[in-house]
């Protein structure tokens, strides 16, 4: 176990863990946008900053990446680390005006003007949505493309991807909702990514309801028994209270 | 045996040269760029199937690098240097003519693909200022009038 002090407060953590996890435990809220608790952590978004305290140096880093130390002294809400979020809140507000959670921190931190060039973006660059399509669903279909600048979180070539299978997990975890996805009638369309792709209907009711694509890597990836793709979520929970009241009345 | 196939021969000879290697996308991505001037589609298509990468992680390292191009390159590659001291000497009155002489912008290649022209931030020889690079060569304290010259010795 590691012991720490994170504004004052005494806190041991096992080795491993962040500075934002352990203020969690201690109940000090830090801010996030581009953390997720089933990804690795990035430190993309900045707004997360803390003060760490090592002899009579202090730095500013960010609380999503840093690990905890033994008789580590973190500051989460001295002056310099509360300033310098701001900071960062607005430069995200300059580029995304309209992105509610960036809006809704501003709004915390008391940040009234912008002071730099406003972009009309919607994208922050959190590298998310990148995160969780190479680590979770394990497609890889975006990435970061270009530098500086000019980056941009794109498909290979800016055009329909092969591998993306449609699931949608990008735009789920996506905290600036940036990532534009519509259904019609048969087809999933991804807007951002370029990409359309053909649902499969339900045996049942012929609803359309999931990717064809999506279908087939989740039978790649658990082992299912192969009915339980033929039917939506709809269908599967009719025939499901169906058998229970079959159940209860002594049917079967 | 056509082209196209020798060149897919070719690529192949030079992704296994690296298969082993960490970090062996960029080597492969600079020789390929290197021999033919720039990336296709079908190359990185190629790096990332036989490096078994995804195929984004190969565009994307493409994109980033500068010296990676994803058009192709002329057979000359013309360095205006636009950094401070050749800024201030004229720099871009050098690059405005190169663009009138080769009807093209800084950034593009002419369509017979034998000049590509760009703008770099110093080449280390301000005192030479206004400076040009034609491939591994430097032509300083320029004029306007000079530049047909200096192009016609680059065929």
């Amino acid at each position: 176990m590691l012991n720490l002090t994170i504004d004052g407060k005494k806190v041991s953590v096992e080795k491993g863990t962040t500075v934002l996890h352990a203020a969690r435990k201690l109940g000090i809220e830090i801010p996030t946008l581009c953390y997720h608790e089933g990804v690795s952590p990035y430190g993309a978004c900045r707004v997360c900053l803390v003060e760490v305290v090592k002899g009579i140096k202090t730095g500013l880093t960010t609380s999503c990446t840093c690990l905890a130390e033994e008789g580590m002294e973190v500051k989460s809400d001295s002056p310099r680390v509360l300033e310098s979020r701001k900071l960062m809140v607005e430069l995200l507000l300059a580029r995304c005006p309209e992105a509610e959670k960036v809006k809704d921190l501003a709004r915390k931190m008391g940040i009234e003007g912008v002071r730099f060039k406003r972009e009309d973006k919607e994208c922050i660059l959190c590298g998310l949505c990148v995160r969780v399509c190479q680590e979770i669903i394990e497609a890889s279909v975006i990435g970061f493309i270009n530098r500086g600048a000019n980056r941009e979180v794109e498909t290979p070539f800016q055009a329909q991807s092969d591998v993306c299978i449609g699931c949608g997990a990008c735009s789920s975890v996506c905290p600036t909702e940036a990532i534009k996805i519509k259904e019609m009638f048969d087809k999933r369309i991804l807007e951002t990514w370029h990409t359309e792709l053909e649902l499969k209907s339900c045996k049942i009711c012929g609803r359309y309801f999931v990717p064809k694509k999506e279908l087939e890597h989740l039978k790649e990836k658990i082992e299912l028994p192969e009915d339980i793709f033929e039917i939506c979520t709809d269908c599967k929970r009719k025939s499901l209270t169906g058998k229970i009241g079959e159940i209860k009345t002594g049917a079967i | 045996m056509n082209d196209k196939m020798k060149r897919k021969v070719d690529l192949e000879k030079v992704i296994n040269k690296y298969k082993a290697e960490k970090g062996g996308i960029i080597s492969v991505l600079q020789e390929i760029n290197r021999e033919y001037g720039y990336l296709s589609e079908d190359a990185l298509k190629l790096v990332a199937k036989k490096l078994d990468v995804p195929l984004i992680q190969v565009y994307s390292i493409a994109t980033f690098y500068t010296a990676f191009s994803l058009k192709p390159r002329g057979r000359h590659l013309i360095n205006v240097c636009l950094g401070t001291a050749c800024f201030v000497k004229g720099g871009n009155r050098i690059l405005e003519k190169l663009e009138r002489e080769l009807g093209i912008k800084a950034g593009e290649t002419t369509k017979e693909l034998r000049y590509s022209l760009d703008t770099v931030h110093c080449i280390g020889c301000c005192s030479l200022a206004p400076v040009i690079r034609i491939d591994e060569d430097a032509y300083g304290r320029l004029k306007q009038e000079k530049v047909p010259e200096i192009l016609k010795k680059h065929k």
